[in-house]
């Protein structure tokens, strides 16, 4: 059984492979309609030129803008990072470095969004395939539930704050509720459960969007290759796995790619929520970031800032490096 | 699965509505509590605002706190004194938009010109590129925060509206989104065009963009979305509380003035509930063909 429906996805990329070679008629006709060889590689020179100024023509706008205003002062921020002060350049090596990673501040902010991303973002992307394969079962209303799953997106941040702050005050929805229950009331935003919180009202802000990308994927799935798999009795978990999770595998880099970037961005939500001094379990890298911004210590913010990238960096890379192990296999 | 499963598509259908309305309880929230009076809205919600961001103390008459969605009686107090009485909050509308509009419109346009450059030609500079972009479209925004700062004091444009347009404008999202659809456009139609003497321009005003009309669309109404709630970058960049826009407002609304707030909130609502019933096709559609992350 197994066997079977892996072959039919195999014929099923070579199919692919041959009609996508074969739409690109182009580059053999132009080479056919050349003259001599060293024509040809005059001209190809020639091209190779031309392109490389074209390329140039079209990339100069972006290209400068974003080194006017993200790389050049980014190069100062890292210069800042191996000097004493501003006003006493002297380099000092790793020292800042070295201050920050010992600040205990930084260090709860670091723990913190490290905590909240690691669960968050394989949540998002999970729950999300959950509910966009629960759509996918022929349900009424299919379009209106996309709808109301899409709607966090339009609510303005600090009003969805305010019905946060209603449902999880001390005196709020939630413990009103639980209290029915005989459950003792927590001040939730304040409690070791405030990372869960946070997770909640990201879960709810961004599940709606991955659903449909999720959804769109799932579309975009050939239909002959799961009748094929029907026809072959391939059980539905089996389908699910070997089949739409490998046509899926590009989307979901996408996905968790973007749902990292929100859960940056949770931090407008906890500002607007508790302030820039929230409780510990809720104080994240960014308002390590604004609070030392507050504070005017260059050489502190500038450390963290470069951490912070390295960070990233290194993280990028490994998703690419994950996606060239699986996006080999289905591409497109 | 060809045979309906009468009970567990049942089954489904509950979960998932009942997940659905989860999702929507705060938007309908938001509308319904916007045609409250104040004194309804601090009999139901008093509690809870009395100590938000440590403003003054106010003590409230109830100590229970009810999430209501049916108003008892339909006012409209709250929106009369937010559009006639005090014109503040129209001005901070006007700010909002004066600032979202610009960066909408210049980033989708630099970034269609930057995504036809990376679609057109490969390489290793280009690549590295393109590697560099999606990085810096990954940053937290309190990574770029300093080096903004910097540039917009440099420039001497701090406190004013282009120290926040100017890095919208050259923001990387839509350059990764715009390089990916159009790399979907098959190379033979751009061969083709060439073939009949097209220069690259043309190649790009007539074919790639009218190709990418759905992928510019819904780019537009995330960056738009996402502009229109934008709270950290006026904080530091535009501190002159007279050209705020009215996404920073709302966040420092007086807690004796929630009322107004739902009404500010569902006026700001509008433009993003406009756009999406009018492009949620799109939205689905356009970026619905991500493929790979490197482009």
């Amino acid at each position: 059984m197994s066997m079977s429906s892996a072959d039919t996805l195999k014929t099923k990329k070579r199919a692919d492979k041959a009609a996508r070679t074969g739409t690109k008629p182009g580059r053999a006709a132009r080479g056919a309609s050349r003259g001599s060889r060293t024509r040809r590689a005059w001209d190809r020179g020639n091209e190779k030129l031309l392109d490389t100024l074209r390329s140039i023509g079209f990339l100069g706008p972006s290209v400068t803008g974003v080194a006017v205003f993200f790389i050049i002062p980014f190069l100062v921020v890292v210069w800042y990072s191996v000097i004493r002060s501003p006003i006493k350049p002297e380099f000092v090596g790793l020292e800042n470095f070295k201050n920050v990673l010992s600040n205990a501040t930084f260090r709860t902010a670091a723990k913190n969004t490290i905590q909240f991303s690691v669960v968050a973002v394989p949540l998002a992307v999970v729950l999300s395939l959950v509910l966009a394969l629960m759509l996918e079962c022929r349900i009424p209303c299919k379009s209106l539930l996309r709808t109301f799953f899409l709607s966090p997106m339009m609510v303005p941040v600090a009003s969805v704050v305010l019905i946060w702050q209603v449902v999880f005050h001390y005196n709020g929805t939630l413990n009103e509720v639980l209290s029915v229950f005989g459950v003792e009331r927590i001040d939730w935003l304040k409690s070791s459960y405030s990372q869960v919180v946070l997770i909640i009202l990201f879960l709810w802000k961004n599940l709606g969007y991955n659903m449909i990308l999720f959804m769109a994927a799932l579309n975009n799935i050939p239909k002959e290759l799961l009748e094929v798999a029907d026809v072959e009795g391939a059980s539905p978990v089996h389908k699910l796995f070997n089949i739409k999770l490998r046509y899926l595998s590009p989307t979901i880099l996408f996905v968790t790619i973007l749902s990292l970037i929100n859960s940056f961005k949770v931090f407008r939500e906890i500002f607007l929520l508790v302030g820039a001094y929230p409780f510990e379990d809720i104080y994240m890298l960014q308002h390590f970031m604004n609070n030392t911004f507050s504070s005017q210590d260059p050489q502190k913010m500038s450390a963290a800032a470069v951490l912070m990238a390295l960070v990233m960096v290194g993280l990028i890379a490994l998703l690419f490096k994950v996606e060239d192990i699986f996006g080999k296999d289905v591409e497109g | 699965m060809r045979k309906p499963h009468y009970l567990a598509r049942t089954v489904l259908t509950i979960i998932a509505a009942c997940f659905a309305l989860a999702f929507l309880m705060p938007t309908v929230l938001t509308i319904t509590n916007s045609f409250m009076t104040q004194s309804e809205i601090s009999a139901n919600y008093g509690q809870v605002f009395t100590n938000v961001a440590g403003k003054d103390g106010k003590t409230y008459i109830s100590d229970t706190v009810n999430l209501k969605f049916i108003p008892d009686k339909v006012t409209f107090s709250q929106y009369i004194t937010v559009l006639i009485k005090s014109p503040d909050y129209l001005f901070k509308f006007w700010n909002s938009v004066i600032l979202v509009i610009p960066i909408v419109l210049l980033q989708l346009a630099v970034a269609s010109i930057t995504a036809y450059g990376f679609t057109r030609w490969r390489g290793k500079v280009r690549n590295f590129l393109f590697f560099f972009y999606v990085i810096l479209m990954l940053m937290p925004y309190q990574v770029t925060l300093v080096p903004n700062y910097l540039v917009s004091d440099w420039l001497k444009i701090l406190d004013t509206r282009w120290a926040i347009i100017f890095p919208g404008m050259f923001a990387p999202f839509s350059v990764f989104l715009l390089t990916k659809s159009m790399r979907r456009i098959p190379g033979s139609l751009i061969e083709a065009a060439k073939l009949d003497g097209s220069t690259e321009w043309q190649i790009f005003k007539d074919i790639c963009l009218p190709q990418c009309r759905s992928a510019l669309y819904s780019i537009a109404i995330l960056v738009f979305i996402d502009y229109w709630n934008m709270v950290e970058q006026p904080i530091v960049l535009l501190r002159d509380a007279a050209k705020q826009p009215l996404s920073v407002y709302l966040s420092t609304i007086n807690t004796s003035e929630v009322g107004l707030a739902f009404a500010i909130a569902t006026i700001y609502m509008v433009p993003c509930l406009l756009l999406f019933l009018h492009g949620e096709d799109y939205l689905v559609e356009g970026i619905a063909h991500q493929g790979s992350v490197k482009g």
